[in-house]
């Protein structure tokens, strides 16, 4: 009897224990699953983007750019941005927003006439990279800056 | 219709030049807000500055730019009575051309 008991106490435990388990790690690996795919979706559109505006050309990651960006944006429909570089004889300045439905929100093709500087407000639908390429005589030069947005720009 | 407001600030020989156009700039997934209708996307396309005869600035733009959009460039040079031209075209085949003389 004694010995029944103990048996159905431990399976029970353990049933239990597993019932708290299981959703939990379906939950996770659904969640993490949503996360990879939205991911590897707005990096395709990044990635896209950049193939068709550069083509295969080699984008180098340069600290003369500077973007000056709020860290923290309030609305997202809204984000003013300040472009300026060090950098000589530019031709190009793109913006790029990583999560947003169409990455690139403009290209500034500029004169010689010009200074490396572009200001704009940009539309961020959500907490994303900002990504800026810098097209000059040499080739090519990016930074990044992040941004977070507590309301979407829709 | 939009118009174009253009602001120009000559400092040690350059010229900030700041431009403001009033367009709604929708990129066609927004819906209105009583009858959930998508709204068409209407934004400019492109944004082109002369001075005097001569193209400074092309710019491609999407929608990714807000709403009534603000664009500040510097010149370096830029003389009293130069000519700036900015027009814009948007999708939908609307344009408008705005000339300002630098102060």
């Amino acid at each position: 009897m004694t010995d029944h008991r103990r048996a159905f106490i431990k399976k029970s435990v353990a049933l239990s224990a597993y019932a708290i388990i299981a959703p939990g790690g379906l939950l996770a690996s659904a969640e993490s699953k949503a996360t990879e795919r939205s991911d590897s979706l707005s990096t395709n559109n990044l990635q896209q983007t950049l193939k068709r505006l550069f083509k295969d050309q080699d984008i180098i990651a340069s600290d003369q750019i500077d973007i000056q960006l709020p860290k923290i944006a309030v609305n997202g429909a809204a984000v003013p941005i300040t472009i300026t570089s060090t950098l000589k004889n530019i031709e190009s300045i793109a913006i790029l927003i990583e999560k947003n439905p169409t990455p690139l929100a403009a290209k500034f093709e500029l004169s010689p006439d010009l200074d490396p500087f572009v200001s704009t407000r940009l539309k961020i639908t959500e907490s994303s990279v900002v990504m800026v390429i810098v097209e000059s005589s040499e080739g090519f030069y990016s930074a990044r800056e992040k941004v977070i947005v507590t309301l979407g720009g829709c | 219709m939009s118009n174009i407001k253009i602001r120009t600030k000559r400092q040690d020989e350059k010229t900030q030049i700041r431009m403001l156009i009033a367009h709604p700039m929708e990129h066609g997934r927004n819906r209105d807000a009583k009858t959930h209708a998508l709204i068409p996307a209407h934004f400019i396309q492109e944004l082109t500055v002369k001075l005097n005869k001569t193209l400074i600035i092309t710019a491609k733009t999407g929608a990714g730019i807000a709403k009534d959009p603000f664009f500040a460039f510097m010149l370096r040079g830029g003389n009293i009575g130069d000519k700036l031209t900015v027009s814009w075209l948007d999708n939908l085949g609307n344009k408008e051309t705005q000339v300002h003389i630098i102060k």
